[in-house]
């Protein structure tokens, strides 16, 4: 019965964007984090959506090629000779678009799991 | 005796089958609202319903699946003759998604209001034909 598949393609898609706002987490976290070094900062992380037969799945997960912003800072105990930090070059902006987008994407389809349900239900009542 | 239970329900099943697959195809094109290059799809239901009353398998847009994950028809073919379309892009996106979620979300809630209407009807057939058995 299709129907059910819908409760698959729709959780897919829940599931997709809970790793989506897990990262959006991760990104917003660590967006002070410094680094003595531009290797050892933190690279935001983003999804790679990709459609399947049943839905949506992540493919990969990549990082963000955005250079480190240097800041100078000599007192810091992870300055380097030069008495420079490194952190990640988030966008706060970003990330919060990316959340309510996420966040919204998932509430969309929490109602079709939500009507799905309701269609199956009054085929259940069928002949009563 | 004309009146068959085949005739009586036929064409609400028919259409029902069709619903379902369509809520299926909304479902999908909402969940990847945010794929790159995914393309919306959906379903002619005129289209539809004229196959599946032409016998052209039970919902008219059946095809043979080879794996149990196959979903029954080819969701990337672009072709009238099941019904299946491409939808045309309202705004064009950078990433080549033509899916556009107000459109969807409203076809969706549409569809599923039909799809309880036809299940209304058909009960209503039932109700009929249990009231005949029981000559009430």
């Amino acid at each position: 019965m299709s129907l059910f598949d819908v409760f698959g393609i729709a959780g897919s898609s829940m599931s997709t964007q809970s790793i989506r706002l897990n990262l959006t987490a991760s990104n917003l976290a660590n967006a002070d984090t410094v680094a003595g070094t531009p290797e050892e900062v933190y690279k935001a992380r983003y999804p790679v959506f990709e459609s399947t037969l049943k839905g949506v799945t992540v493919a990969n997960v990549v990082e963000s090629q955005d250079a480190p912003l240097m800041r100078y800072e000599p007192g810091h105990p992870l300055a380097n000779e030069e008495g420079n930090v490194f952190s990640p070059n988030i966008s706060v902006v970003n990330e919060m678009v990316n959340m309510i987008s996420a966040s919204r994407n998932y509430q969309g389809n929490v109602e079709v799991m939500d009507a799905t349900k309701q269609m199956l239900m009054s085929a259940l009542r069928l002949g009563q | 005796m004309p009146a068959s239970i085949e005739s009586t329900l036929g064409i609400y099943t028919k259409a029902l089958a069709i619903q379902e697959r369509r809520t299926e195809i909304l479902a999908r094109n909402l969940a990847n609202g945010s794929t790159p290059g995914y393309k919306a799809q959906d379903l002619d239901f005129k289209v539809a319903l004229k196959n599946a009353q032409r016998g052209q398998g039970d919902s008219g847009i059946k095809l043979k699946s080879t794996s149990s994950g196959h979903l029954g028809t080819l969701p990337f073919v672009s072709s009238t003759k099941d019904g299946l379309f491409y939808r045309e892009a309202s705004q064009k996106s950078l990433d080549g998604n033509t899916v556009n979620t107000q459109i969807e979300q409203s076809a969706f809630s549409r569809n599923s209001i039909q799809y309880q209407a036809t299940m209304t009807f058909l009960n209503g057939s039932i109700r009929g034909l249990m009231g005949a058995i029981k000559g009430e």
